[in-house]
Parts: structure tokens; C-alpha cells; sequence
């Protein structure tokens, strides 16, 4: 999420050239130049999950009265993934929950939705996308929202009882072979994986996560506060091994029947969950002139070539506050960045500067975490007690609040947030 | 225009609160929203719509014809 090299800074982004030719149909004068702050009056909006839609609503919330197409590579209406490892897995939610807004909704965004057809290339310059009918689409701005899929292990895609997470269809895979599954065994202990132990376990399967770090999610809560999670995972029956890589899986006929450890251990398993990371979904793209390095390159603005913006889990941004490069896989992160493109499309030319949020939920732990811990970093406790299991504590850098996780004191986090906001801005 | 919320899909994240914070909050114990004005003065209708619409849970309903 955060370890990827820096981008050198991109603040001069390619729609500040006064050099790249203006679109069809206008008057071809420097003043018809579609940089930000040039009028638009039609928008595609490529990807049509949470940052996609997200950014139509913005669009229009925001007075844009344009022709606005959403194009989706899945066959569903848009649908929400945080539940797919929480309420859908458990079951507790009927899959149809997790649609993120009611049909009249999108009705009423007056936009074109084409679900089931997949961008398989972009012409940056003439801003057109060909999907995957052949169909050719151009609009005055392109934004570009194809989000992330799951890396898998080498080897293990197509063998019975392994899965990974990333789509409905995912999830309710993933649901059915748990309600069977005897042992389970997560590999991959960053926030999916951790989420999934904790569901899973609660539905019957003896469940062992196992994953490099010391414990899980350390690179997102700092090991002070994930040692809290490794103690909490371990009360509640998950098997943790931390501190050890998979070296591959062991079948028979076509089935898993264990996961095999760099120390040469099998940990024997009927169900193996995969989640190990995700890749930005960008292989459409090669030729497009776009810069591509682990995500879509874009300027402080989000715009990765003139009239062209990313958002959401695919965009690499140039966040301004940081200094460096950023690109946050995560649902407020959508949501938000969302909101700030469709504003630059219209012309508000602001550069994106949020402070990072996410919370997980796993068992009876609601974690909030703002801001970017520093791993290693020294934690000191702002309210409540690590030991009741409710607080809110500060991670601190070179003297410097880098980080603020709440753990079941939601509330109490946001407050402290605002500790932050300098840092960031 | 009248709001109303689902506790039951609040997942706690306040971002309501960061846009309207006339409007919203959230309770001291688990952070799920408290609706502090299910029928807002206007001046706070435009808040309230951008906070219904970065809620990450989607946990905000707003009936503009109310």
C-alpha cells in the first residue's frame, strides 16, 4: 500500500502543456485547450465500483448537466466490497445488501451505465476507450477507476478448495467451501487476510493465518497496536503463524491439501484463502501513452494526461503534504478522492491532500486507523486503555504524530484526526 | 428534505460528522451516527447531501421531496 518507491514529483502534469492538441469538434485555439479548468461537457468514468460511481455522483452533485457514460467490467450492479469479507462471507448479509446505491438512484444520475463490458484500450490524445464489444467511446474527460485484482500464487489458480477475494462472486465462492471445509488456512496477514481469519473462524473451520510479519497488519497499525490483534486472533481460536513466507501449496487430484512453508512445514488444509495482495488493473492501458508504475502515475490533481484522471485503488497520485507518491487501496479513499477528481474536472484545480482512513472490523474490535503509522514507531496511549481493549493511541516519528488508531472508540478517533490535518495539508 | 439513517449499516468512520457536523454525530460508545437534525435548515442541505454521498457505508438516506 505504502512501501512502493516514490515518484519523483509530477507537479507539472501534462495537462498544464499548452502543447498537446485540443479535442474534435472544438475551435482548435489555445483557449479550447481542455486542461483543468477548460469546460467539459462530456465525462467517461472507466470502472464502475465504489471510486467510479463515486465520482459520477460527485459530477452531478457538483452541477455538471453533461453527457456522463459509467462503464463497468462486471455483469452486477455497483456493489460495496468492504462486506464481501465481513457480512457476506458470514452470511449475515443477503448479497443484494451490498449494492451500493437502489436502481431509482442510478436512475436519477441520468448516465449511461454499461455493466459487463470491460475497457481493453485507451487513445489518451483523442480520449477514446475501445471495450471489449469493439464499441469506441470518447467524452471531453476520461477517468479512469478500474481499481485492483488479487495476486494469486504461482501455480494455484484453478485448484479445488483455493480461493482468493476480490468479487461477489469471490465471496460467495469462498462462502460455499467454508460451510464444508474442516481447516482453513489464510496466507497473507495484511487487513483482507486478517478480515477473513476473523469471519472465517466464527463459522466453524479450524483457521490458521500465517504471513511474513510479526503480526498481522503490522504495516498498517505499527506492531505496537498488531500485537494487540495477534493476542485478540489467538483468544478467539485463530492459529497464527507470523513471521514465516509460504514456499507453495500441496495437492492431490486436482485439490488443496496443504500449504507448504518456507521452513519446509505443511500446515495440511481443505481450504486455502490466498491474499497476498492485489495489482492495479492497468494491462488495458499499455500503449496508452499513460505512465504506469505500480498504478496509474498522476500529477497532485490526479490527472495522469490531459483531460485523463485516475482514482480510487488504481491511482498513484503525487500527494503534495507527504512530498511523495501515494496510492491508497482502501474504501474511504475512493469515496474521497472521488469527490476531489470530479471537482477538478469542473475546474476547481486543487491538488489531493487527504489524510488516510480505513477501519476494519474483526470480532468485537472496530479499529480506525488515520494517517500512515510508522511501523516501528513509539505509541503513546491519548485516551482510554490498551489493556480494557478500547483506546486511542498516537504513533509518533522523529517527533512527529504520524498515525492515530482507535481501537472500539470510533468516535474518539475522528477526534483526534484532526492532530494530523498539518501534517498532511 | 428529510434524512434518515441505518445504525444497523453505520460502520462508525464520522465522515458525515467531518462535513455536517450540525447535522450529524456520533455516539460515545461505539461511534455509530446520531441523526441531530432528521429535517435540516437549508443552509446545511448541501453539507448534508456531500456527507450522504461519501458515507462509506451508505448508511445515509436523504429525501429531498420531504
Amino acid at each position: 500500500m505504502t512501501g512502493a518507491p516514490a515518484v519523483p514529483g509530477s507537479a507539472a502534469g501534462p495537462g498544464d502543456s499548452g502543447a498537446a492538441p485540443g479535442g474534435a469538434g472544438n475551435a482548435g485555439t489555445a483557449a479550447a485547450l481542455r486542461g483543468p479548468g477548460a469546460p467539459v461537457s462530456s465525462v467517461l468514468v472507466v470502472g464502475a465500483s465504489a471510486a467510479g460511481l463515486a465520482t459520477a455522483e460527485a459530477l452531478r452533485r457538483k452541477g455538471f448537466t453533461g453527457k456522463l457514460t459509467l462503464l463497468g467490467a462486471e455483469p452486477h450492479l455497483p456493489y460495496d466490497r468492504p462486506p464481501l469479507s465481513k457480512q457476506v462471507l458470514s452470511g449475515q448479509w443477503d448479497p443484494r445488501r451490498a449494492q451500493l446505491r437502489p436502481e431509482t438512484v442510478l436512475a436519477a444520475l441520468d448516465a449511461e451505465i454499461a455493466l459487463g463490458e470491460a475497457a481493453t484500450g485507451l487513445d489518451a490524445a483523442a480520449r477514446a476507450v475501445t471495450t471489449e464489444t469493439g464499441r469506441v467511446i470518447t467524452a471531453d474527460a476520461v477517468v479512469i477507476a478500474t481499481g485492483i485484482r488479487a495476486r494469486h500464487l504461482p501455480g494455484a489458480a484453478g485448484l479445488g478448495g483455493v480461493h482468493v477475494l476480490r468479487t461477489m462472486e469471490d465471496a460467495l465462492r469462498l462462502k460455499g467451501e467454508l460451510a464444508g471445509a474442516r481447516r482453513l488456512v489464510v496466507v497473507g496477514d495484511g487487513v483482507l487476510g486478517a478480515e477473513i481469519a476473523a469471519t472465517a473462524s466464527g463459522l466453524g473451520p479450524d483457521t490458521t493465518l500465517v504471513g511474513p510479519q510479526a503480526a498481522p497488519m503490522a504495516t498498517q497499525l505499527g506492531t505496537a497496536v498488531a500485537k494487540y490483534l495477534a493476542e485478540l486472533h489467538t483468544e478467539r481460536g485463530v492459529g497464527l503463524r507470523p513471521g514465516v513466507g509460504v514456499a507453495g501449496l500441496e495437492e492431490r487430484d486436482g485439490r488443496v491439501t496443504g500449504v507448504r512453508l518456507e521452513t519446509g512445514e505443511i500446515l495440511p488444509a481443505d481450504a486455502v484463502v490466498v491474499s497476498i495482495g492485489s495489482l492495479p488493473v492497468t494491462e488495458w492501458l499499455s500503449g496508452s501513452g499513460l505512465r504506469i508504475g505500480n498504478g496509474i502515475v498522476c500529477d497532485a490533481n490526479c490527472l495522469a494526461a490531459e483531460s485523463i484522471w485516475a482514482v480510487g485503488d488504481v491511482a498513484r497520485w503525487h500527494h503534495q503534504g507527504l512530498g511523495r507518491s501515494l496510492r491508497l487501496e482502501n474504501r474511504t479513499n475512493a469515496t474521497e478522492q472521488a469527490a476531489a477528481v470530479a471537482a477538478n474536472i469542473l475546474g476547481a484545480d486543487l491538488p489531493y491532500t487527504p489524510v488516510p482512513y480505513f477501519w476494519t472490523d474483526q470480532f468485537d474490535a472496530k479499529i480506525q486507523v488515520y494517517g500512515l503509522p510508522s511501523v516501528g514507531g513509539e505509541l503513546e496511549v491519548l485516551e482510554g486503555d490498551p489493556a480494557a481493549r478500547r483506546f486511542v493511541a498516537a504513533y509518533r516519528s522523529a517527533g512527529r504524530i504520524t498515525g492515530v488508531v482507535g481501537w472500539r472508540m470510533p468516535k474518539q478517533a475522528r477526534q483526534h484526526r484532526q492532530s494530523l490535518v498539518e501534517s498532511y495539508s | 428534505m428529510r434524512i434518515t439513517v441505518d445504525e444497523d449499516k453505520c460502520c462508525g468512520a464520522g465522515s458525515c460528522v467531518l462535513v455536517a457536523p450540525d447535522v450529524f454525530d456520533q455516539r460515545d460508545e461505539d461511534g455509530i451516527v446520531v441523526l441531530l437534525e432528521p429535517a435540516p435548515a437549508a443552509e446545511h442541505h448541501e453539507s448534508v447531501r456531500e456527507a450522504a454521498s461519501v458515507c462509506p457505508a451508505l448508511a445515509i438516506d436523504v429525501d429531498e421531496a420531504a
